[in-house]
């Protein structure tokens, strides 16, 4: 700790900061650019200046800028000084000397951190009178705009795009005040945190694309504290809405998992919610002449029809789902029962998730937040393309290599916020990342070693290293030369490092996979080493599925026979399994019941539809991988804009369903009911309670406001449908309102944040306003509640089944499923900006088979895969073992196909 | 053709950089450098003194950094991390020769490579370093060819590589040509282009002596900085201090020299403390009919200077007084014929030009007055010009902007300013307009 005094006034700060860092930190306002609170210090923009004295006697002081100025006991600043207020008014005009001011027609405009500190500087005359330089714009592809003309020349761009997400394709061009970011040439940007560029852009050069198309100023738009449903990261996020349509998606600052960044899925993959196919109202589907006919019920219809067709049946199956919430989940079990309750997950997938949870609970290493993960000095993957399936885990991984840089400056005294010294000096040295993978991956450049293989051979390799580090720990049998070397390597790695972290997961579907890593873990432990353990477990609320518990999608299918009904909840069957065989369990079902909130081949399917609530019209709680309990609100009443629309959370309609079928009144009539009732009777998700405040939490006696004070048109944006003005829809679920009535604030501990606004703050940057210091922890702590203990029982033991060898086959190929950020996500598939960036349907083959096969990028190849067969043409991968096909999981291949050996059609071999 | 070296007398006792350079202007080969005692100041120093000893001998010496910055380059080497568990650094030459005005390394590589050659080698021995760089001005294409030729010529006499000159030190130098931007001379932007990066300067500290190129110890120092180490080594710390006698606290001799309105513009050797006066009549003074207006001391980032400061000696610390700094110590003339408003348009121009765009001050400000001082230079100025020049150059000084570009640059205009206001006043024949009062054209840049 430190002392310093700022403008006359004595305040105890951290010592291991800027005086930038610092005086945000006390609420004192200082312009700045260049800075920011992930990236650091790099002395470019001159904005932050401000006045040091030697000591309480001098008068004069010397300029410094507050970034580059480390904390010193005792210092004596001033940031009122009027050679620095000047200066920094200076700073200002140049910057702006070349921008376009074109504020009205800028999509920035309102949240804009340009404007912001123009303001705050006070510079409101223009004295330059020359031509003001003009750049051409690219095309960056279907997530970013460019503007390059209200480039101010920061270079926060390409030290998030390159030093931080270690893109490659952005660059500072050019020199002097002819400074050109971009790529070089027109074309998509591949980095897959791209997104966080319209963030991290102090000013309008690069715009959310998705959000152009549907274009709302940041004060007209409704937002609510949510949670992404791309992955099972669990980042949290601020989606904005007008209209009944969510405009765009921004991060929410958690100072425990995703803090300042979101990956492009989740940023960009929104798109569902607002698609015109999506079913509004409740529909029947009613048999004539054979026709099928749709038949559109209101609620009461929907209700009654229902609960007589599921009376009628012996028996009614609930297959619910990992992307609902805990509580639609709950509602459905108590609906049918606990014994007649599927998670709607697959049996080995589901299998491996309770192995997960078991390792995570009762293994020997402590599962990380995301925020936790940056801070390890070694990291080991066993099988999981974390860039494809939990893309943020991946950054945070990039961000624990990249932490030896901080900690060799440290060695020298150079303090780790100093980024371009602290890069200097580490020069690109990492701290190890190994990486055991199928193929080639988008963190290869990370890796210091990488290891390509089947899932046996992924999970031989763990197993060996267990064994290396503890002998105790089963051996693997018959390794090659080169892979007990790098076993050696890999074992030397994490036993030198003082905070290893073990990363697996269940995209493989391998259960040796993560049972390889369980015992690394034991085996670090015995070793005595402190480290952790992160285990993916892919989808928004897996984790919470597989500890609510059930039976398996596949029990369901088998299970479901004459006489049975069915209710699917968010969950569309064919998207799990194979078509035939969903074929066959719904048709052998007296009545098939989904409520969803899209037009999936189940609810195609399903005899009565019940049309329910994405993630930005309803509330409920996730459990993310990391085992953190969070609550996703609702951000706005899409009746409120469309009186047809009856579009209920899961829980409510099956919650009436429930009561319809038995007459009686409902119990719960709002969420936090259903929450209780969940916690209760899952004593394992007890810690759900207080995943958010409730809905009875007031600040200073009021709800929190979902809009912003300047919310204009309110009173106008129904018209359409009626001139008087309705009263807003009243929320019982949460501590929200819809309206801009209630807190918005920062003065008050807030942990639950609809969006980020303060006073002279309306750009993202408003975020240091709601820290308990910038870039640590929200004022009213981070978001969500863990359930699982800081420290696991230890008390699994070793792990015994190892893996025999891959045996290659002649006539066959294993079938590997390879997962894409773009494409594997039901969700975000169905949004239009994310389609554009999925890859078109091929399969992989190593280059020694397609070498074997003759052929070549492109063929077309047929192979048959159990009753698939399949024609698509091939990818090569440098990086594909031999004997393996890689086969993609993309929405338009089939389901489920995983492990099976796949033949070669005889047209191809022909 | 190599710059005119002005005919004295030199002998290694008083010119110990110039005294080798031939009448005919050829480069000084291997052979008759060694018949000079070339390379024996290495010998000696490989045979006798401690890496140690060799910095206080340079410290005592009292080598101020010639290349503008004027920082003991003893001091410097002292500073460079060395010892147990430290990587071999480098030594980097600065040879990216490219103030204005500035032609006193070209004349040192292209006649004297042997000199630098044996100057980095005593460097790389002082600091530990395992490699040396030359970075050169990509346009000395000549004295690329003869440095080439040189380094060769030093490999195959056993000079250069494993061991040097038999001892058991190994060091080698390679040649690098820039890519011609002026902030090359500032040594970290310089480090991160040899580097391959973007020729922006890094923040200090870590200084190149504890993180350098490719993060490990790095010396950076200018051309004729490195030339005065074998005389040094042969001769002694006081010898060399000695050569400046009385005239300046600064040791040693400096490659002066002088362009502009003088009758035969060009170099010579004198003691540190030379006059300006001394320095124009060797070249023979002001062209017929033309009267000495200013004069800039040591290139284009340092101040202008009038008739009446001819007489101070030529150091460091007496041209900084005087309000200007002496910066590589070779004059250009302004005649009473030339327009100082123009001669500083020029200027700005060309700093705007190359500024790195890093940091706000220099990338937008210094645009903003060369644009102010055409609008001037054209009679088209403003009402309040003149203020705004003034203020720009306030906010372009020392401690303000990233690296010493953008103060380099403010020091003429701010003392253009200050000697001819008069000048500038000229300039103005508009009130003050509102800005953009006229439309731009579209496209314009």
């Amino acid at each position: 700790m430190a002392t310093i005094h700022v403008d006359g006034k004595d305040y105890e700060v951290d010592g291991s900061d800027n005086l930038l860092h610092a005086c945000l930190s006390l609420g004192l306002d200082i312009p700045y650019f260049c800075w920011h609170p992930a990236m650091g210090s790099v002395g470019a923009c001159r904005q932050c200046a401000v006045k040091q004295y030697k000591d309480a006697d001098d008068t004069r002081g010397t300029l410094v800028m507050s970034c580059m100025a480390p904390v010193k006991d005792d210092a004596y600043i001033s940031i009122e000084d009027d050679e620095a207020k000047d200066f920094r008014a200076s700073v200002i005009e140049w910057l702006m000397t070349n921008h376009p001011h074109d504020c009205p027609v800028c999509e920035e405009g309102g949240h804009c951190h340009l404007q912001d500190m123009t303001v705050m500087t006070g510079h409101d005359r223009r004295r330059y009178r020359f031509a003001k330089r003009t750049h051409r714009n690219q095309n960056l592809g279907p997530f970013i705009g460019h503007e390059m003309n209200r480039c101010i020349t920061c270079y926060r761009c390409v030290r998030f795009y390159k030093d931080y997400a270690g893109g490659e394709d952005l660059g500072a061009f050019g020199a002097h005040e002819n400074i050109y970011f971009g790529r070089t040439t027109d074309g998509t940007l591949e980095n897959e945190f791209s997104g966080n560029l319209t963030e991290v852009c102090p000013t309008g050069v690069f715009t959310d694309q998705t959000h152009s198309e549907h274009y709302t100023r940041k004060w007209d738009m409704q937002f609510a504290p949510s949670i992404c449903h791309g992955c099972s990261s669990g980042c949290n996020i601020s989606p904005g809405e007008r209209y009944g349509d969510v405009r765009r998606i921004e991060n929410r600052y958690n100072g425990e998992v995703n803090h300042y960044f979101l990956c492009d899925r989740g940023r960009f993959g929104y798109g569902y919610v607002n698609r015109a196919d999506r079913p509004r109202q409740p529909v029947m589907r009613v048999d004539s002449d054979d026709e099928r006919r749709d038949e559109l019920l209101d609620v009461g219809g929907a209700l009654d029809h229902s609960a007589e067709r599921l009376k009628k049946a012996q028996r009614v199956i609930g297959i619910g789902s990992p992307r609902a919430s805990l509580e639609s989940n709950h509602v459905l079990r108590e609906l049918v029962g606990a014994e007649h309750f599927s998670t709607g997950i697959a049996q080995q997938e589901y299998e491996n998730l309770q192995l997960m949870l078991e390792i995570q609970r009762e293994g020997a290493l402590p599962t990380p937040s995301m925020r936790e993960i940056e801070d390890h000095d070694a990291v080991i993957v066993l099988g999981e393309d974390l860039m494809q399936t939990a893309a943020r885990v991946a950054l945070a991984v990039r961000q624990a290599a990249n932490g030896r840089a901080q900690d060799l400056a440290a060695e020298i005294g150079i303090p780790a916020w100093n980024a371009n010294a602290v890069n200097t000096l580490a020069q690109g040295r990492q701290y190890p990342v190994f990486l055991a993978t199928l193929t080639e991956t988008r963190m290869d450049d990370l890796a210091r070693e990488r290891f390509h293989g089947s899932a046996e051979e992924i999970a031989r390799l763990g197993f060996a290293v267990a064994h290396a580090l503890d002998d105790s720990a089963p051996a693997v049998e018959g390794l090659d030369e080169a892979t007990q070397t790098l076993v050696s390597t890999i074992a030397e790695a994490l036993m030198t490092a003082e905070r290893p972290l073990i990363i697996s997961g269940g995209s493989m579907g391998s259960r040796e996979v993560i049972q390889a890593a369980a015992n690394l873990a034991r085996a670090l432990r015995q070793r005595d080493r402190r480290g952790s353990l992160t285990l993916v477990s892919g989808e928004a609320n897996s984790t919470g599925l597989a500890m609510l518990g059930g039976h398996s999608l596949d029990w369901a299918l088998d299970s479901l026979g004459e006489g049975d009904a069915v209710v699917v909840l968010e969950n569309d069957l064919y998207a799990r399994a194979d078509a035939e065989r969903v074929d066959r369990a719904l048709g052998a079902a007296e009545c098939v019941v989904c409520a969803d909130h899209q037009s999936t081949p189940t609810w195609l399917r399903a005899d009565i539809g019940l049309p329910v609530a994405t993630f930005a019209e309803g509330d409920g709680t996730l459990v993310s991988h990391e085992g953190r309990a969070q609550r996703f609100f609702q951000v706005y009443d899409p009746s409120y804009y469309r009186p047809n629309d009856l579009t209920h959370e899961s829980w409510r309609w099956l919650h009436a369903l429930h009561t319809t079928m038995e007459a009686r009144r409902v119990d719960w009539t709002q969420l936090d009911e259903v929450t209780e009732d969940c916690a209760e009777h899952h004593p394992q998700l007890a810690g759900i309670r207080d995943a958010a405040p409730s809905a009875s939490f007031r600040i200073k006696g009021q709800k929190l406001a979902r809009e912003p004070h300047r919310y204009s048109g309110r009173t106008a944006m129904r018209a359409n449908i009626s001139v008087s003005e309705p009263r807003a829809p009243q929320d019982a679920d949460s501590a929200f309102t819809f309206s801009m009535e209630g807190y918005n604030g920062y003065a008050e501990p807030r942990s639950q944040v609809a969006f980020a606004w303060a006073p002279g703050w309306n750009s993202p940057q408003a975020w240091n306003k709601f820290q308990d210091e910038v870039g640590g922890h929200l004022t009213g702590s981070d978001p969500g509640n863990r359930l699982f203990e800081p420290e696991p029982d230890n008390r699994l033991e070793y792990f015994t089944a190892v893996p025999g060898r891959f045996e290659q086959r002649d006539d066959a190929w294993r079938v590997a499923r390879l997962p894409h950020l773009f494409g594997s996500d039901e969700m975000s598939a169905r949004a239009e900006p994310i389609q554009q960036r999925m890859s078109a349907p091929y399969v992989a083959l190593s280059e020694g088979d397609a070498r074997r096969l003759g052929v070549d990028v492109g063929t077309e190849l047929t192979f048959t895969i159990g009753s698939h067969r399949l024609t698509l043409p091939l990818r090569i991968s440098s990086e594909l073992r031999d004997g393996v096909l890689g086969v993609p999981a993309l929405p338009t291949m089939p389901a489920a196909v995983n492990h099976e050996w796949a033949h070669l059609g005889e047209e191809t071999k022909a | 053709m190599s710059s005119r070296l002005f005919h004295t007398s030199r002998n290694p006792e008083t010119h110990p950089l110039t005294f080798r350079v031939r009448d005919d202007r050829a480069p000084v080969g291997l052979e008759e450098y060694q018949d000079t005692r070339g390379y024996e100041a290495v010998r000696n120093m490989l045979r006798d003194l401690s890496p140690d000893e060799l910095i206080e001998r340079m410290k005592a010496a009292n080598v101020r950094g010639r290349g503008g910055g004027g920082f003991s380059a003893g001091m410097k080497w002292s500073l460079t991390m060395k010892g147990e568990g430290v990587p071999r650094g480098y030594i980097v030459c600065n040879a990216d020769e490219m103030e204005p005005g500035t032609f006193k390394d070209r004349l040192l590589m292209e006649e004297l490579p042997h000199l630098l050659i044996e100057g980095m080698i005593i460097a790389g021995y002082a600091n530990n370093a395992r490699l040396g760089y030359i970075f050169l001005r990509g346009e000395y294409v000549e004295a690329a060819h003869r440095i080439e030729q040189a380094l060769q010529e030093a490999r195959a006499a056993g000079i250069l590589g494993p061991k040097v000159c038999g001892y058991d030190f190994d060091f080698d130098i390679y040649l690098h040509t820039g890519a011609g931007r002026y902030i090359c001379g500032e040594e970290t932007a310089l480090i991160n282009s040899l580097e391959g990066r973007r020729a922006n300067p890094r923040s200090k500290p870590p200084f190149p002596g504890q993180s350098g190129a490719w993060g490990k110890p790095t010396v950076v120092n200018n051309v004729e900085t490195l030339c005065n180490g074998p005389a040094i080594v042969l001769r002694g710390a006081d010898w060399y201090q000695s050569l400046s006698g009385e005239r300046s606290n600064d040791g040693g001799t400096k490659l002066y020299g002088v362009s502009g309105k003088v009758k035969e513009p060009g170099l010579v050797e004198l003691p540190m403390g030379a006059s300006a006066r001394e320095i124009i009549d060797m070249a023979g003074g002001m062209r017929d009919g033309l009267e000495l207006k200013a004069w800039l001391p040591g290139g284009g980032s340092t101040g202008f200077l009038l008739p009446e400061h001819l007489d101070l000696t030529m150091d460091f610390d007496t041209i900084g007084k005087a309000g200007s700094r002496l910066g590589t110590g070779l004059l250009a003339v302004i005649a009473d014929n030339q327009s100082i408003v123009s001669l500083t348009r020029n200027l700005e121009d060309f700093f705007a030009r190359e500024s790195c765009g890093w940091c706000t001050p220099c990338r937008d400000g210094l645009p903003w007055t060369a644009r102010i001082l055409h609008s001037l230079e054209k009679g088209e100025g403003e009402n309040g010009d003149i203020e705004m020049l003034e203020s720009l150059a306030s906010d372009l000084g020392p401690g303000k902007t990233f690296c010493a570009h953008a103060p380099g640059a403010a020091m003429p205009l701010q003392t253009a300013l200050k000697h001819f206001r008069a000048e500038f006043e000229a300039g103005i024949s508009h009130p003050q307009r509102e800005a953009h009062a006229e439309p731009i054209p579209v496209g314009s840049v």
